[in-house]
């Protein structure tokens, strides 16, 4: 089920331009990691890596290893459409599919994947993500009604739901909480902390106080000047972070004093 | 050809080496060993397990896999090794049969090309007069006597008029709709501008020929007798004239200029626009400095679309113009643009001489209309560029 | 500041008007931006009510839209559109079935996959479609297939003449609505392991769906009151011809131009019209030809109008748009 993470000198670039730069760390099972830094250092370029979805953008490449489970994902003869099945992703702006019922968003995954598969079986799927989620109670009496037609907040813990039907080892979120209200990130959070049993998770935050509630560990990314590569400058225990960070620059993020 | 094409993008650089390791999570679960990754030419050795390549039996589904998880066949999931690269062989069909798509377009445009080329290319060598310069038209078969001179200056004629008419007309409307008109009757008028697009043009050239043009008689006389010189000369045809045809072709352009014109006003940013308000403009003003610099690429290539349509507009000038034995450059004179004289002449296509000569004609207009549109889209693309 | 000739000088205002000429200009322009529009809105009015009102009475008898104009002249009454509409409506359907498929292909390997040397080749080439004159292509596919491969004039070649007239304006369509796809709905799918055809197939065309179907809509109305290459691709039939692939056949365009003919046939020498028997009598003046020529233009104007409306009404239910 969950699975260690581990990146070895990842340069990711856009075309030319080196995004973020030599990049190590590496995440055990069954934990929740955060990434905090300040706008445009490269998290989400970073967290992309992780399943390869960095690669669906025009000229994006990556160099390193990203090994999952001692796994290279990047090694040749790896389907990175199976990467992704193995490690799923949640965005920052909740994305349901417009065109398909609550149901549908769930079982997309499942059905897009294999094309068939029973009903009976979907039905459990679906209904287990959904409980997963936190979103069941909310939406068992209308499965069949449009999926964008939830609040914000539910549509992120549907799409939560759709990202963990596959089944999937590892589950990344970009600034999941970031468009929603109070009431919906704690209700999101609660939910990262029961699904860290399952999966390892990986979120990026922007915000300090989230990253200190749920994550076991936190890695700092920076960069020293815009057009610079970003970097992971430390990575370490959260409430270490926190506290008594090692780096300077992680001090000054902390306490406020840029960012 | 593919170069760039991003089918592979999501797939990567990867090279097509057999993922065979028992228990490796990314090999399509349930998926026989069925062309997954027999590239011999694989360069990394480090996961080719001999035992499972080429095995029809499905790979196993690795401790690591939730034994619950619901069985995920690999439909459409199975990766081909080649040099460039895994694609899922669902991806290569869906790739091919759009690239076969596009194949197919650019090949039925060269086709277009080259046969009209090829099958006037005889008539024109044989033509005994300047296919250029001539004004003749005779296509006896074995005297091929034809030049393109007067319906060059026809079609041009007929078409720069219907620009002059329609652009001015055009771009007031667009700024009525945009900068005018409230909201509650800006939406009805440009509902009503597009319904003219939608029009027939034989509609239109039923209602010019029969309806308009015998009301445009009074205004040609009055211009005749004001003017003297050549445009205005040689009234000799009662309805019909090159005017008379302007008039509708400017009608039937109208709705293209104002659509495109009213697209770029519509995108003025509002910084310019409160700008030029903020130093005490008035409308027209604010207009004048924000609006029409912003918007003026954007009329231009609208003018231009229009030109060509109006330059290959076939069925509408071929009911109202009247054929005149004896050219006249005057626009209250009758005539024939290419694409009326082809439609006129359709029954004459009986030899392939005659036929050629035609071809001909159509070609000379695939050429001018080709010009014009390529113009107008080279204008829309450098305004990207700046914005 | 200003200088008033007003014998009692008004307090001066802060908020001196424009000049003037300004203004003055400033009225004009309102003026005239106003003035186009009314100049614009007479021929439309204007054709539309003349075909209306001249076509009404036409197409509201039953037998417009059962009969066809088999044995009839000018000079003889009934009759109907019957066959006209037969024609257009498989000629369009033909060519819709072809281009549809290619265009909207076409369309996503622009949207979806096109970035290299042949995506801009095939950009340029939608682009030269977009400008063909109606007439240009109807002589290609004469200069192919009849020409060349000494074929026959038939409905089927002017529906190949249509497709090279509608693909561009259904692939520009398809092009815009893939565009508007959010990216992050694509994003979302691969990152649930949906290979990229698929997330094509199931994700982005559902939900461009409604718009591409504007389009082709669209793409149908703009076809079917295309006239040039029924001049040259295919003859003027009076009788019902279901054949596409064989002799003449009639069509809405060409039996308003075989009306336009006959438009003024009666007015010069001596009036006659034909008695019940088919002998000519002298007297009043008869010509269905104007009756029948608004009447074909009002079944074609309503059809296209009908299309248009059609078009608009989906594009409603647009997913994206909301
Ligand atoms: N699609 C892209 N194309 C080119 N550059 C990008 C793209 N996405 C992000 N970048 C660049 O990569 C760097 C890191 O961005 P990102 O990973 O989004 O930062 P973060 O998530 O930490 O705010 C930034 O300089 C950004 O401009
Ligand atoms: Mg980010």
């Amino acid at each position: 089920m969950a699975k260690s993470i581990e990146a070895k000198n990842l340069n990711v670039y856009y075309g030319k331009f080196l995004a973020v730069s030599n990049v190590n760390f590496t995440v055990a099972p069954n934990s929740v990691t955060a990434f905090i830094g300040p706008s445009g250092c490269g998290k989400s370029t970073v967290l992309r890596t992780i399943n390869r979805m960095h690669e669906v953008i025009a000229g994006a490449t990556v160099q390193g290893k990203v090994l999952l489970d001692g796994e290279d994902i990047y090694d040749d003869g790896i389907d990175p459409v199976a990467v992704r099945r193995t490690i799923g992703m949640v965005f920052q702006r909740p994305n349901p599919f417009p065109t398909m019922s609550i149901y549908d968003n769930v079982a997309a995954g499942l059905k897009l994947q294999s094309g068939r598969t029973r009903k009976a079986d979907l039905d459990g799927v679906v209904e287990k993500s959904l409980r997963s989620a936190n979103l069941w109670a909310e939406v068992k009496d209308r499965l069949s009604k449009p999926g964008a037609g939830l609040s914000g907040g539910q549509q992120q813990r549907l799409c939560i739901a759709r990202a963990i039907a596959v089944q999937p080892d590892v589950l990344l979120m970009d600034e999941p909480c970031s468009a929603l209200d109070p009431i919906s990130t704690m209700a999101i959070e609660d939910l990262i902390r029961q699904l860290k049993k399952d999966y390892t998770i990986v979120i990026v935050t922007h915000n300090m106080q989230q990253a200190a509630r749920i994550s076991e560990r936190t890695a700092f990314f920076n960069l020293s000047a815009t057009g610079q590569p970003g970097e992971l400058v430390e990575m370490g225990e959260t409430p270490k972070m926190f506290t008594t960070p090692t780096d300077k620059r992680t001090e000054d993020y902390i306490s406020g004093a840029f960012g | 050809m593919a170069d760039g094409d991003t089918a592979t993008q999501p797939e990567g650089s990867t090279n097509g080496a057999a993922p065979a390791r028992g228990g490796n999570p990314f090999v399509p679960r349930g998926v026989g060993g069925d062309g997954v990754g027999l590239d011999p030419t694989a360069p990394r050795a480090l996961h080719a397990n001999p035992s499972v390549v080429g095995s029809s039996q499905p790979l196993a589904i690795s401790a690591g896999t939730p034994s619950d998880a619901p069985p995920v066949l690999g439909a459409g999931s199975a990766s081909v090794g080649s040099p460039r690269g895994k694609v899922r062989i669902g991806d290569r069909i869906f790739l091919a049969l759009t690239r076969g798509a596009s194949g197919f377009v650019v090949l039925l445009v060269s086709l277009v090309a080259i046969f009209l080329v090829v099958k006037s290319l005889p008539s024109i060598l044989d033509d005994k007069v300047n296919f250029f310069t001539s004004s003749e038209w005779s296509t006896t078969a074995g005297n091929l006597r034809f030049g393109i001179a007067p319906l060059l200056y026809t079609t041009v004629a007929i078409s720069v008029l219907a620009m002059i008419l329609a652009v001015p007309t055009a771009i007031g409307i667009a700024l009525f709709i945009t900068h005018y008109a409230p909201k509650r009757v800006a939406r009805p008028v440009a509902y009503a501008i597009d319904l003219l697009a939608a029009i027939p043009s034989i509609i239109y050239g039923i209602w010019g020929a029969a309806v308009l043009a015998p009301h445009l008689a009074g205004v040609q006389r009055a211009l005749y007798h004001l003017g003297g010189f050549p445009l205005f000369k040689d009234r000799n045809v009662p309805t019909g004239s090159l005017f008379d045809g302007g008039v509708v072709l400017a009608i039937m352009i109208l709705p293209i200029v104002t659509a495109i014109s009213r697209d770029v006003f519509e995108r003025t940013p509002r910084e310019n626009i409160e700008a030029a308000l903020a130093l005490g403009s008035t409308k027209w003003e604010m207009i004048r400095m924000a609006v029409l610099p912003y918007g003026r690429g954007g009329v231009i290539s609208g003018a231009m679309l229009g030109l060509g349509r109006a330059l290959g507009e076939t069925i509408a000038v071929f009911l109202i113009l009247s054929k005149v034995s004896n050219f006249s450059p005057s626009i209250f004179s009758g005539g024939e643009t290419f694409a009326s004289k082809i439609a006129n002449s359709a029954s004459e296509f009986s030899n392939p001489e005659s036929t050629g000569a035609f071809i001909a004609a159509g070609l000379v207009l695939f050429v001018l209309t080709f010009v014009v549109n390529a113009a107008a889209r080279m204008i829309v693309n450098r305004r990207k560029d700046f914005t | 500041m200003t200088a008033t000739l007003t014998a009692k000088p008004a307090p001066a205002s802060h908020f001196a008007g424009p000049s003037g000429s300004r203004r003055f200009k400033n009225g004009l322009a309102t003026v005239l931006v106003t003035a186009a529009f009314l100049v614009a809105l007479i021929p439309l009015v204007w054709l539309l009510w003349t075909v209306i009102s001249k076509g009404y009475h036409v197409v509201t008898s039953a037998s417009w839209w059962t009969e066809s104009q088999r044995g009839k002249t000018f000079e003889s009454a009934g009759g109907g559109a019957w066959h006209a509409i037969v024609g257009t409506v498989e000629q369009v359907a033909l060519c819709s079935i072809i281009s549809v498929p290619i265009a909207i292909l076409v369309g996503i390997y622009l949207v979806e996959y096109g970035r290299g040397a042949f995506a801009k080749v095939t950009t340029f080439t939608v682009d030269i479609l977009t400008g063909i004159p109606s007439i240009v292509a109807a002589l290609f596919i004469y200069a192919l297939f009849i020409s060349t491969f000494h074929g026959a004039r038939a409905g089927w070649l002017v529906s190949l003449a249509l497709v090279i007239l509608m693909i561009p304006v259904i692939v520009r369509t398809t092009e815009e609505m893939l565009k508007l796809v959010p990216n992050e709905l694509r994003e979302a799918s691969y990152a649930l392991g949906v290979p990229k055809w698929k997330t094509i197939v199931k994700i982005v065309l559902p939900t461009a769906f409604t718009g591409i179907v504007t389009g082709v809509v669209l793409g149908i109305a703009r076809v079917a009151g295309e006239t040039a290459p029924l001049l040259i691709l295919v003859g003027y039939s009076s009788n019902t011809n279901t054949d596409l692939f064989s002799n003449f056949q009639g069509s809405l365009p060409t039996l308003i131009n075989d009306q336009f003919a006959n438009l003024n046939h009666a007015t010069g020498g001596t009036a006659y019209h034909l008695d019940a028997n088919g002998n000519r009598v002298a007297g009043a003046v008869v010509n269905y030809a104007p009756d029948r020529m608004w009447g074909a233009a009002l079944t074609l104007i309503a059809i296209i109008l009908l299309l248009n409306v059609f078009a608009r009404f989906i594009a409603r239910f647009n997913k994206i748009a909301q």
